[in-house]
This record gives C-alpha cells, structure tokens and sequence, in this order.
C-alpha cells in the first residue's frame, strides 16, 4: 500500500457525479480529521478485484461486486465486510411489468413470452427479477439491453430501453427496480396507466461500503464512522447525502443478498471462487 | 386526517387513496398526512389501487420513510373492512431534518440594513434552506440604496411605461429647412450616446444591488427601459428623414465614460441622477418648447417625464444616506472634484450640439435670430444651474458649496 496513511475507497465512475460526491466527502472527512482518498473505476469486476488484492481498502460496492468479493476473498484465504450501506438501499424489490391490455394474470402467463431486461450484469434489472420468474419455473425469451456493461445496472440507461420496449410493444414484459416504474412514468418513457405489475420479487439490498480483512482498523473506524455520524441536518453535508441519493448511512447487513447470490449461480455469472463466468459479459 | 396519539405513545394518522395511485399523485396526500405527524409517527395508509403496496414502499424509500405491514386487527376475523390499511408509513427524519437551522430571510413587510449573502436570490420573507450557495451582492446596505417611497416609485415608474410605436406620430412629414433638421440630427445624435451611457449605469448596478432591496432593482430596471426607449426614439427621430447622423465628440464621450467607469453606487447615482439627469430635464424641456417639430417636441417631452423619476429616486435615496451618514456629503463633493480634474483637459460639449441649441432655439439665421438662440442656451444653461444647486441644497450643502459644485458639472450636461 503506498498511501498508508489514509483509508482508500473505489469507487466506480457510473456518472460524472461520482467525481462531485466523492471528492465532497474526501474534503469533509479530512477536514475533520479523517484521512480518506478514492480511486475511481471504470467497472465493478477491477474494482473488487484490487479490492480482495489489498490495493484499496474499501470498494463502494454494488450487490453484485460484494457477492464477487465474498467469492475471491474467500477463494484468497481472506474474508471482506459489508460495513455500511445507503438507507435507501435498503428492502428493494424489482417488478415484472406487463401492458395494461396484457392477458398475461400470473407469471406463469409469460411462458415462452418476450421478456425486456437491463444490462447483462444489471442485478435489479435483469438478474434477480429473471431468475424470480426461473424459480417459478417460467422459461422465458429474453431481450436483454446491454447499457453501461461493467456498471452492474448503475446506468439506468438499459433499464429505460427495457421499458421502451415494453411500451412499444416490442416485448411482452419488462424488468425494472420498483421505483422506476414511477420514474419512468413521471418522466414519459410509460404513458399513465399504461403498464401494471404482474410479479414482484422478493426484498433485496443494494450497494454496500466493502471493507477487506486486512484493511487497518485504525483507518477503517474512523471512516466508517465519520460516515454514521453525518446527518441529514447538516447543511454542509445535505447536498452530498442528496446528490448519492441517501437520508443517512445505516450499518451494513449481509442476510439479503441471498436472491441475488442465487441468481449468479443459476445463471453461471461468478463461479464458486469469484471467477467471471457470464457468457457474453465484456466489461 | 387527524393525527392522534397511537397505542406505542406514538402520533399515527390515518390517510385512505380510494383508486388513487402514485403515477397519479397519491404521494401529495401521503405527504400532506406525514405533515402532521413528528419523526416515527405512524401514518396507516388504505387505497384499492392496485399497485399501491409496491409504489408506497419505493416511494417511502426515496422519502426516508419506513415501511411496515398493519397490525392484524386484533379479535378480527373474515374479511377485513373496506378502508383497512394497506401499510402503514413510519415517518423518517428528512423532511424535519432539511428544515433544520432553515431562517426567513427576512420580513416579506420590511427590509433590513444589511441582508446576508446566503439569502441569496431568496424572496425577501421566504424560509430558506439553510446550506444554499452564498452570493455576493456587494452594494448589500440599506443606508446605501434605500428611499422610503422606492415602492411607490416603482408602481408610478410601472405605470407610465409607453410604447414608442403608438406615444408618438411618426407620420409628421419631412419639410423642415434642411439646416434645421441638420440641427436636430446632430441633438438627437448626441442624446442617443447620453442615453446610452445612462442605461449602463444603472444596469451595471442591478447585479451588484442585493435583491432584498427588491423595489430599487425593480425601479432601476424601469429605468434602464425607460432609456432603451430614449435611445430608441431619438435614434428613431434623427433617421425620420436623413440617412446619417451627426458627430460625436471626443470629449463628451470622456464625459461619459467617467460616468460609466464610476464603480460606486452612491457616487454614480450622484453624478448620474442628481447632476446628469437633472440637467438633461432642462435641456429636454428646452428641446420641447423649441422644437422646430412635432415629433422632436414629443419625445423630448416623453423622455422629460421619464428622467423627473430618474432624478426623483437619485435625490431621495442620497438625501435619506446623506441624513444618516454626515461623511457622504464629503465623499460626494470628491465624487464631482475628481470628475471635474479628469475632464479638465477635455473640449466639454460638443460644438456642433452648443451651435444646434442656438440654431434650434433661433428658428432662422438671421443675426437678430441668431442673438435671441444664443441668449436663450444661456437661459437653459443658467436653469441647469439653478436646479443643480437645488437639488445640492436638498442633500445637505450649505447654499454657497452648492454653488461652487453646481459649477464644476461636466460641460456636456451628462
Ligand atoms: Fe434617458
Ligand atoms: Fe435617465
């Protein structure tokens, strides 16, 4: 580690905020007293893999990047912690939308039918909710819309082009997070009323802040802590908790990854030891 | 719905959506409900729309608020009654919490001697988020640029907007003696760039002025239009019937450009309002009893009205400083001092405008005529004086320093 004396987060660059975000936090912590860098990455897959490598400390981690890093931590004799987590990314859920017309009931109607999803490695988008209709045992055509690979579904984009299609009548259903069928209402992509939910998956988390076992808890800690400790109150910090999309950040818990972990092994996306094994995934 | 204590000592409310759903602005009458209720208070949510559960937990989501299951009613048994809760909504933190440390800024009835920069671009009376970027207005003291009646000034200034389309004729046909319109070109040309420098004045301040002092950037903006529609009809009037306007001096472009260049509001107000404008009155009433046309007489008149207002607020507000701050009337004197020394190598007016007065003032060129013109520019020139040494009085100079500075003005009127 040739930057001892600060903790070092990844961070993937999904947006050009992330730059605005992150450097806000990194001048706030070390004005108080927190010594706090970042590297930026382009995807997840370098990000966890330098993460369980010991080169960055901590990896601000989509759910699929945290079930990687448990993998080729574990694989590497070492073990990584989800140390905190977005309020908000808390209990998500994904939906399977259908067009008002539809005749399709129950997920069961969507046999053999044009199913929309996001990005490849797009968990909300594509692989919780795909693999919610394979448990139920409904094999499905999919029609995948691969934007911002690499981002694990960060770049909305895919997730959008899934609802087009849908819209367009393109695909019979579409996959989207719960709280963008509202966005893509408000924002015109959906016509009012014209698409409802047929299926909803079980609850889900999202991203967590992953910490490495080997990472220096006397620079671990403080971070994590100085974190906790920032308050929606604080007018110094509201804008930052806003543009990352958070009221506070809440201790991190690992017990609902568990639809997620089940879709990377039934669609073959990690193997057991962390290695990419997705067919047509090009990060 | 009313909110009420709840069994765990908490506040619950109850709010029922009937069919509405959230593509459809259910979340405005959650949110009015969660109004009501403190951080953690309960809010039992109903509704039949179908997807209600779904979007009221990514909703809740997005707003800090919690979810939960409603409690199963206890005893209950069949179905459950039409208006049973969906969900009930645990109140988070983050409407309460961005209001935190939230000020007024401000009295929408009143305004303070020296507004904040983080009120920023605020309304005056607004609840301000605390947190927001810090603007800096530098001309942000009420001593500076307030006059007690600015209000009613703005509403009369509002009021007596015209329209230069229809205020005047412009289908006065041509026939003056080409001299004489030669005369009225060169006036109007030099009152096109006098209007000019006018405009700027005034603009320049509008972005420095804090817009809590909103009714002195809403007059001053009257103003600044006031002489775009100078600068307009002049232009307009000097091209009625010739393709070429006359000359401009160098030295009454030096005259103005020390008007422009003057950076503090109080000084530019002074030389530009209290001296420039008050003695552009007079020439513009000049203008208006000479005026070989009935066009000429008519914007002169119209622009005469406007600059009275201009003159009005320059002389309240410097009056009102000067009553407060016994330095001003010093500082103002070597506002004028300073002026005077940076002009006093430059020609003043223009010759051709000094020659068009009396030609204008003459009507014809005969040498008895050509007497009466001179003696009346002397007229106008002793009626500047008069009224610059009023409006001096008027500010707090004894008679005889009032004369004395009155004297020093920029020989080209503005
Ligand atoms: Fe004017
Ligand atoms: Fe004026």
């Amino acid at each position: 580690m040739s930057v001892p004396d600060a903790l070092l987060m990844g961070a993937v660059a999904y947006d050009p905020k992330v730059v605005t975000i992150w450097e806000g936090f990194r001048r706030r912590l070390n004005a108080t007293g927190v010594p706090f860098d970042y590297l930026l990455y382009s995807t997840y897959e370098r990000q966890v893999e330098d993460l369980v490598a010991e080169r960055i400390h901590a990896a601000w981690n989509s759910p699929l990047a945290w079930i990687r890093a448990e993998r080729l931590a574990a694989a590497a004799g070492r073990t990584v912690t989800a140390e905190l987590m977005r309020d908000t990314d808390r209990d998500l859920t994904s939906v399977v939308l259908v067009r008002a017309d539809s005749p399709a009931r129950t997920p069961a109607d969507l046999a053999g039918a044009t199913v929309a999803v996001g990005a490849v490695d797009s968990p909300q988008a594509t692989l919780i909710p795909l693999a919610h209709l394979a448990e139920a045992g409904v094999e499905v055509k999919v029609r995948r819309f691969d934007v911002g690979v690499g981002l694990h579904g960060d770049h909305i984009g895919g997730e959008r082009d899934a609802a087009r299609a849908l819209a367009a009548g393109e695909a019979d259903a579409a996959c989207v997070i719960d709280a963008n069928q509202l966005l893509f209402t408000r924002e015109g992509t959906l016509p009012p009323g014209s698409v409802r939910v047929l299926a909803q998956t079980e609850r889900y988390d999202h991203c967590n802040m992953t910490v490495v076992d080997t990472a220096p808890r006397s620079l671990v800690d403080p971070f994590i802590a100085a974190l906790r400790a920032m308050s929606y109150a604080d007018a110094a910090v509201r804008p930052l908790l806003d543009l990352e999309g958070l009221t506070s950040w809440e201790p991190g818990r690992t017990d609902r990854y568990a639809a997620l972990a089940r879709a990377v092994d039934r669609f073959g996306f990690y193997g057991a030891d962390g290695t990419v094994t997705a067919a047509e995934y090009r990060p | 719905m009313t909110p009420r204590p709840g069994g765990g000592g908490a506040a619950s409310g109850r709010v029922d959506l009937a069919g509405l759903g959230f593509t459809d602005g259910a979340d405005l009458l959650v949110r009015r409900a969660l109004a009501g209720l403190p951080p953690g208070g309960r809010l039992h949510v109903s509704g039949r729309h179908p997807e209600l559960r779904v979007h009221l937990g990514a909703w809740c989501r997005g707003a800090g608020h919690r979810l939960e299951d409603p409690e199963p009613d206890p005893g209950g048994s069949g179905a459950p009654p039409s208006d049973a809760a969906v969900a009930v909504v645990v109140k988070g933190r983050r409407d309460d919490d961005r209001w935190f440390g939230a000020v007024r800024a401000g009295s929408a009835h009143g305004v303070v001697d020296r507004p904040p920069g983080s009120w920023g671009l605020a309304a005056r009376g607004a609840l301000i988020e605390a947190g927001g970027p810090e603007v800096h207005f530098d001309v942000n003291e009420r001593e500076v640029v307030w006059a007690d009646a600015v209000a009613r000034m703005y509403a009369h200034a509002a009021s007596r907007q015209w329209d230069p389309a229809t205020a005047v004729d412009w289908s006065s046909a041509a026939g003056l003696d080409p001299e004489i319109e030669t005369a009225v070109v060169q006036l109007m040309t030099y009152l096109v760039e006098n209007e000019q420098a006018a405009l700027i004045v005034p603009a320049r301040f509008l972005g420095r002025i804090h817009p809590h002092f909103r009714e002195v950037v809403q007059l001053l903006s009257v103003q600044v239009a006031d002489e775009a529609r100078h600068m307009e009809v002049f232009n307009r009037r000097a091209l009625l019937h010739r393709d070429r306007l006359g000359t401009s001096s160098a030295g009454g472009r030096a005259s103005l450009l020390t008007l422009v260049e003057e950076t503090d509001f109080s000084m530019a107000s002074f030389l530009l309002s209290v001296l420039g404008e008050g003695s552009f009155v007079d020439l513009l009433a000049f203008l208006h009893t000479y005026a070989p046309d009935p066009v000429t007489r008519r914007i002169a008149w119209l622009a005469m009205q406007d600059e009275r207002r201009h003159v009005a607020f320059g002389v309240a507000h410097l009056q009102r400083q000067a009553e407060q701050d016994p330095a001003l009337l010093g500082r103002l004197r070597g506002a004028i001092e300073r002026r005077h020394d940076a002009l006093a190598d430059t020609a003043g007016l223009n010759d051709d405008v000094f020659a068009s007065l009396v030609v204008l003032a003459a009507g014809e060129w005969t040498p008895a005529a050509i007497a009466a013109g001179g003696e009346r520019v002397r007229r106008l020139q002793h009626a500047m004086d008069d009224g610059r040494r009023r409006r001096l009085v008027r500010l707090g100079f004894p008679l005889d320093e009032a004369a004395e500075l009155s004297a020093l003005h920029t020989r080209n009127f503005m």
